[in-house]
């Protein structure tokens, strides 16, 4: 991580021509940046090596059937040439790497025909659109909550708040989908009859998405608004914040340039991979509002040992892990001075 | 006779917690002149600081000001409303914080923290206070002041850290500046140049300053007038020198005697006080100091406790006995006396060294834990 200060910046190692570059606080950030994003390719070709491996090791084939008839010897072999499976699995690793090195992530064994550059592309939109909107949702209510909740600390807002976060952490999410289908669509329409309820399921028109949004937003609100709230409290009782209010300051700016400016910096943490987990999907949420997306298309490729499909999907999620991550890091250097890129 | 800047009347602040009502605050009554320096001492623990953050208001919880007033040029703070309080805090009075190393956000630019005190304020704009944040910090002797503003609390070093609290708390050049151990967190030269900083300031601008210490050595540098606080209450009170020559509280006389001294020959060793503070939440009855006090007679064991009497010219105190009737040979003090060089044989070397490390700082309070 870049938190260790004091240690002389990397741009120092570059040659001397780079020194214009490396010597101003943004051109120092590309050559950071520069740096995270080529530390990616090791961390994504560690990820393919893991997950290559951890699928072939499990036991069962792609040409396995649910119930009792299995496809003849004859046939399973041919799809195994087909697909290359025959060959030895160091070779089969090898052409693997090699094809995504040309972004060519090979074909579905469950789609046949389809590649799994399609698959994705296909779903992703749909789980990250979901995704996107479940964050909108999580920082203004999570971190809106949180510091309302502090702020009013051991009043009926904070009870009510936190009463909300547990009731919200603790019930799962198809439990809460089913429980807003039965009253957005089911009841709604009979009540309203007709006129206003929400789709309990599918794509299309903007209504579709509420409920999953909500639903997948749910959880991480009640954690952000929790990590806040904690963070916002323990910030409250420092001696600046004493000084800032001994000052005469508005309590608005007590609470925005002295509470949250220090507040909200673990809270950053923690949305990074919040976001990565949000647009990689829900099985869940997709199932249950029956959404083409990633997270289910994912799920069922690991049941029917699509590897093609598993390592696709694996890939694609722990590069917006590592994306996130990186922009947590940068967002690091302009909220907290003490950080400094190394 | 000066103008009373600050007058506090029988001033209550009480702490509800689960173990029961700490009387931190228990019936302060003093007050300011304006101009003048106030030195307030007391070991750790005496109501010194909850005393000062009453009189802004800013009693952290579970505290609060239960009873009496506090009148600022005639006007009661705890009446004051939000907004007045706030026009109030950092404008007519201002505080230094005891610990400069957390009193500063650690995530906004120096500048800006003395900026913003600047423009709390109606009296100026943000273009005047630009400049005159950098004048501030030419003025307590920070280096490179131009460029320093833009730096953060973690680039200045302890020192400067409380001359930027100074340059903050000077800035709405209030009429009294509350200044809570303002050099304790510092080492004895950085001491040294803030007493005189403040010195300065306080002749220049006429700011009446209220010292909150248990460094008597400050005192005795800065202060008119002393206030000897103890488990909330005042027991002494007067000018400085007049205390510092017959003190008639034992726990004065006490503090005074704990306080190593370079200009006399001395006779015998340090004293330190026994024990420690009573718990605010269940104090003796009687004389809150009784359990600790070489002089005790039995009247001090039982309620009612005794009240600040006159003892000399502006000089009162809270004692049945009073110094001037104890002779300094008395038992106790004999007693005492060799305890403590009992004790100081035992432990030869360290009392060695402590007498000689602190000469300089004189800090009292570690008498009693001594």
């Amino acid at each position: 991580m870049a938190v260790i200060a004091g240690r002389p910046k990397r741009g120092a190692l570059l040659p001397k021509q780079f020194a214009a570059v490396t010597d101003s606080r943004l051109g120092s950030l590309g050559v950071y940046v520069l740096r995270r994003v080529l530390w990616m390719i090791p961390v994504v070709f560690f990820v393919i090596v893991i997950t290559f491996s951890l699928m072939h090791l499990a036991s069962g084939s792609p040409w396995d059937k649910a119930g009792g008839r299995q496809l003849s010897q004859v046939v399973i072999d041919n799809l195994n040439r087909k697909y290359g499976l025959n060959r030895p699995i160091y070779e089969q690793f090898a052409l693997y790497v090699w094809n995504v090195l040309h972004f060519d992530f090979g074909l579905s064994y469950q789609y046949q025909g389809k590649t799994v550059v399609e698959l994705i592309g296909g779903g992703w939109p749909y789980t990250a659109t979901i995704g996107v909107l479940a964050f909108a949702l999580i920082v203004p209510f999570g971190i809106g909550l949180g510091v309302i909740a502090a702020l009013r600390q051991n009043s009926r807002v904070d009870y009510a708040t936190m009463g909300f976060a547990t009731f919200a952490a603790s019930f799962p999410n198809f439990v809460i989908g089913a429980l807003m289908i039965v009253f957005f669509s089911v009841l709604m329409y009979k009540w309203t009859g007709g006129e206003f309820f929400l789709p309990a399921g599918g794509w299309g028109v903007d209504d579709h998405l509420v409920m999953p949004a909500v639903t997948l937003a749910l959880l991480p609100i009640a954690y952000t608004a929790r990590l806040t709230r904690a963070s916002t409290l323990e910030v409250i009782r420092q001696d600046y914040v004493r000084t800032a209010w001994a000052k005469g300051l508005s309590e608005r700016l007590v609470v925005v340039r002295h509470v949250l400016k220090n507040a909200l910096i673990p809270v950053v943490t923690t949305l990074g991979p919040t976001f990565a987990f949000l647009v990689t999907g829900s099985v869940i949420v997709e199932q249950v509002f029956s959404i083409p997306g990633i997270g289910r298309a994912f799920v069922q490729a690991v049941n029917s040992r699509d590897y093609p499909m598993i390592l696709g999907t694996t890939v694609l999620f722990s590069l917006v892990i590592a994306v996130a991550n990186l922009i947590v890091d940068i967002l690091y250097v302009f909220i907290d001075p003490r950080v400094r890129l190394t | 006779m000066a103008q009373t800047l600050l007058q506090v009347e029988d001033l209550h602040t009480q702490f509800f917690t689960s173990r029961g009502v700490v009387r931190a605050v228990d019936g302060v009554t003093f007050h300011v002149d304006a101009g003048e320096t106030l030195g307030v001492v007391g070991e750790s623990g005496c109501g010194k600081t909850i005393t000062a953050l009453s009189i802004l208001r800013l009693v952290p919880d579970p505290g609060r000001i239960t009873s009496g007033r506090i009148l600022f040029r005639g006007k009661d703070v705890t009446k004051m409303t939000d907004e007045e309080i706030r026009d109030f805090r950092g404008n007519d009075v201002a505080m230094i914080f005891q610990d400069p190393m957390t009193s500063l956000n650690p995530v906004t630019k120096v500048g800006m923290q003395i900026e913003e005190a600047m423009t709390a304020h109606e009296r100026f704009t943000e273009k005047v206070a630009r400049p005159r944040v950098i004048e501030l910090l030419k003025r307590v002797r920070v280096p490179a002041a131009e460029s320093r503003v833009k730096d953060y609390p973690h680039q200045f070093s302890g020192g400067m850290r409380q001359r930027a609290m100074i340059a903050m708390g000077l800035s709405n050049e209030p009429d009294l500046l509350i200044a809570d151990e303002p050099t304790t967190a510092l080492d004895v030269t950085v001491q040294a140049q803030i007493i005189q900083l403040m010195k300065q300031l306080n002749r220049e601008l006429n700011t009446a300053m209220m010292l909150i210490t248990h460094n008597m050595a400050l005192v005795a540098s800065l202060c008119q007038r002393i206030i000897v606080m103890y488990a909330g209450r005042i027991v002494e009170e007067g000018p400085v020198e007049q205390i510092f020559r017959s003190p008639q509280h034992p726990y004065t006389w006490s503090l005074l005697r704990s306080v190593p001294r370079v200009d006399e020959a001395r006779k015998d060793r340090l004293v330190s006080i026994k024990g420690m503070p009573p718990d605010l939440s269940h104090p003796p009855p009687g004389c809150k100091f009784h359990p600790r006090c070489p002089f005790v007679i039995d009247k001090c064991k039982v309620d009612p406790e005794p009240q600040l009497e006159e003892v000399g010219v502006d000089q009162v105190a809270r004692c049945w006995v009073l110094m001037r009737n104890v002779k300094e040979e008395s038992t106790e003090v004999a007693k005492q006396s060799a305890l403590s060089k009992e004790a100081a044989e035992k432990l030869k070397a360290p009392v060695g060294e402590l007498g000689a490390g602190e000469v300089g700082a004189g800090e009292v309070g570690r008498g009693a834990g001594g």
